[in-house]
């Protein structure tokens, strides 16, 4: 549905995205991943044709991005939410969702049943006739994704759609995000909030100007390499470490109290034999599993190294 | 160019402009009370000064008054654009704008229909009224009706639709440098200076504003101008210089 070949923007001097590659499947929800400057919302500007490209090419649903003669059409099938909302705060709810209605050419019929759907499922149905700007931070925003779903887009594009949300509205605009990808919406979503990222999008790009890295959460998680399993016991005997030791040469074991943290390749898999060598050994488990090594892992590393 | 577009972003505008007094108020108070002054002296010439006015100093007065119309020309469209843009930098509502299927002239003409249409209904209606009360007030001395006549419909159906233009154009370029309405207004209002000198040249005998040559000549000159600025503030309505470097 997405996809881009080396794209880059460079404002003057500055290079603000340089050389991104990546492609997003239909139905997917990609996750944009990159600190403050990283290029993220310049990306979704060219992506959405508000700003021309230096070099490189992009398509969304075949149509190529910077041609002037598929910019309305790309326009008219995705849905854009800024990082400001950018509401019309004068306006009521209804009329600043009409007005965006009318300028995607939605039929009237069709504008006004949309617009009670996605008033009522947000919630807002109630106040669609107070001014916007009487809102909450949180109801504005879900105004605001309101507003690019009015006429039905293929592609939603979301720039930090929780930042600066107090964490029950972050919860409401999440879980509405996570309904758009039950209907299986092509979803792009900048964000900070590696949280976020890691328990709504399918697969994330950490992008640091360049695109350092794109994977599955899992992937990306395992990408640095330092997970290990870890098994807490309800009492630490030198039996149940040795059994361990004896089972997995390799495996290097350090315990501390009642936890015993087994460095292995392949963790994930190996863990379950694990548990079956400690309980074997007569070990009784209060917790199993792999840990150590998250996205916040290896998203710092990756844009440390890159700093 | 696709009007329909043009007109539902001006028509979102006017929705914004019925939700603002200040801008009500600038569309209707300064006409009315410009109106109300000028028929006022009309009047007063007429019945308190006995005489002492000529019907040939008349015929002088009653043009001169018709120019103020065009100094308004340019206040009313100078609130309105600096609302209609400045207002949505602030609002920062210009993105979601772009990033509709619509085009940057399409968005561009819809601001300037919206700034135009209340403008010169405002003036050239006020004015017509103006004229009506002028004729009835100045009758008696004239002994004939001197409104409608060719220099005050040159300035009315002309001039005042062109100094709107040449209004908008000049609000679109400087509310593209500023990010408060206030400050918009007051350097949009420079564009006063040129068509208050016309005025004043007028007034000083410098030009006959009576006469319909001199007014075609400035309507040409205006017209001109008009053209160069298109040129500049199309140049400056293009999506990604408003969203990476309107300030």
């Amino acid at each position: 549905m997405i996809e881009t070949d080396g794209l880059t923007k460079k404002f003057g001097n500055l290079t603000a995205v340089d050389g991104v590659s990546f492609k997003v499947g239909e139905g997917e929800v990609f996750g944009f991943l990159g600190p403050n400057g990283a290029g993220k919302t310049t990306t979704v500007r060219m992506l959405c044709c508000l700003i021309s490209k230096t070099s490189g090419g992009a398509r969304i649903g075949g149509y190529e991005v910077g041609n002037d003669g598929d910019s309305l059409k790309i326009r008219k099938m995705i849905g854009l939410v800024p990082d400001n909302v950018g509401l019309y705060e004068a306006l009521s709810a209804y009329k600043n969702l009409d007005i965006y209605g009318r300028l995607y050419g939605c039929p009237e019929n069709q504008r006004k049943e949309s617009i009670q759907r996605f008033l009522t499922m947000l919630g807002l149905w109630e106040k669609r006739d107070t001014a916007a700007g009487t809102f909450s931070k949180g109801m504005k925003q879900k105004l605001a994704i309101a507003r690019a779903l009015i006429h039905d887009p293929q592609v939603l594009f979301m720039d930090e759609p929780t930042a600066s949300l107090d964490p029950e509205s972050a919860k409401t605009v999440r879980d509405f995000i996570l309904d758009l990808k039950k209907q299986k919406r092509t979803i792009f979503l900048n964000t900070h909030n590696l949280d976020e990222a890691q328990r709504i999008c399918d697969r994330i790009a950490i992008l640091n100007t360049r695109l350092m890295a794109t994977g599955t959460p899992d992937e990306l998680e395992r990408m640095v390499g330092n997970r290990k399993a870890v098994i807490k016991l309800e009492k630490m005997s030198d039996f149940v470490v040795d059994s361990v030791q004896k089972k997995f040469p390799s495996a290097k074991i350090s315990v501390e109290g009642v936890q015993m943290s087994i460095d292995i390749p392949d963790v994930e898999m190996k863990t379950p034999d694990i548990v079956q060598v400690v309980v074997q050994a007569g070990g009784r488990i209060h917790f199993a599993g792999a840990v150590g090594s998250t996205l916040e892992d290896t998203y710092l590393k990756l844009v440390r190294r890159d700093q | 160019m696709r009007l329909s577009q043009a007109w539902i972003v001006a028509s979102k505008d006017f929705a914004l402009f019925r939700k603002r007094r200040n801008i009500i108020y600038s569309i209707m108070v300064i006409p009315i009370l410009v109106t109300c002054l000028v028929s006022f002296v009309v009047w007063y010439i007429q019945h308190k000064a006995n005489g002492t006015v000529s019907p040939a100093e008349l015929t002088v007065l009653l043009p001169a008054f018709i120019f103020l119309y065009m100094i308004l020309s340019g206040i009313i469209p100078t609130t309105i654009a600096s609302y209609s843009i400045v207002g949505e930098k602030v609002e920062r509502s210009m993105e979601p704008l772009l990033a509709t299927p619509t085009t940057d002239g399409e968005i561009l003409f819809g601001k300037w229909l919206a700034a135009f249409v209340p403008g010169v209904v405002a003036v050239v209606g006020f004015g017509a009224i103006f004229m009506i009360a002028a004729d009835i007030l100045s009758h008696g001395t004239l002994g004939y009706y001197y409104f409608p006549n060719w220099s005050s419909t040159t300035v009315l159906f002309l001039m005042v639709p062109i100094a709107v233009i040449l209004s908008v154009e000049w609000n679109v370029l400087i509310s593209s440098r500023v990010s408060d309405v206030r400050i918009a207004q007051q350097l949009g209002s420079l564009v006063l200076l040129p068509f208050a000198g016309i005025y004043l040249s007028g007034e000083l005998n410098l030009i006959n504003l009576g006469d319909i040559n001199n007014l075609l000549y400035i309507t040409a000159a205006m017209a001109f101008v008009c053209l160069l600025m298109l040129y500049a503030v199309q140049a400056t309505f293009q999506r990604e210089t408003i969203l990476t470097r309107w300030k």
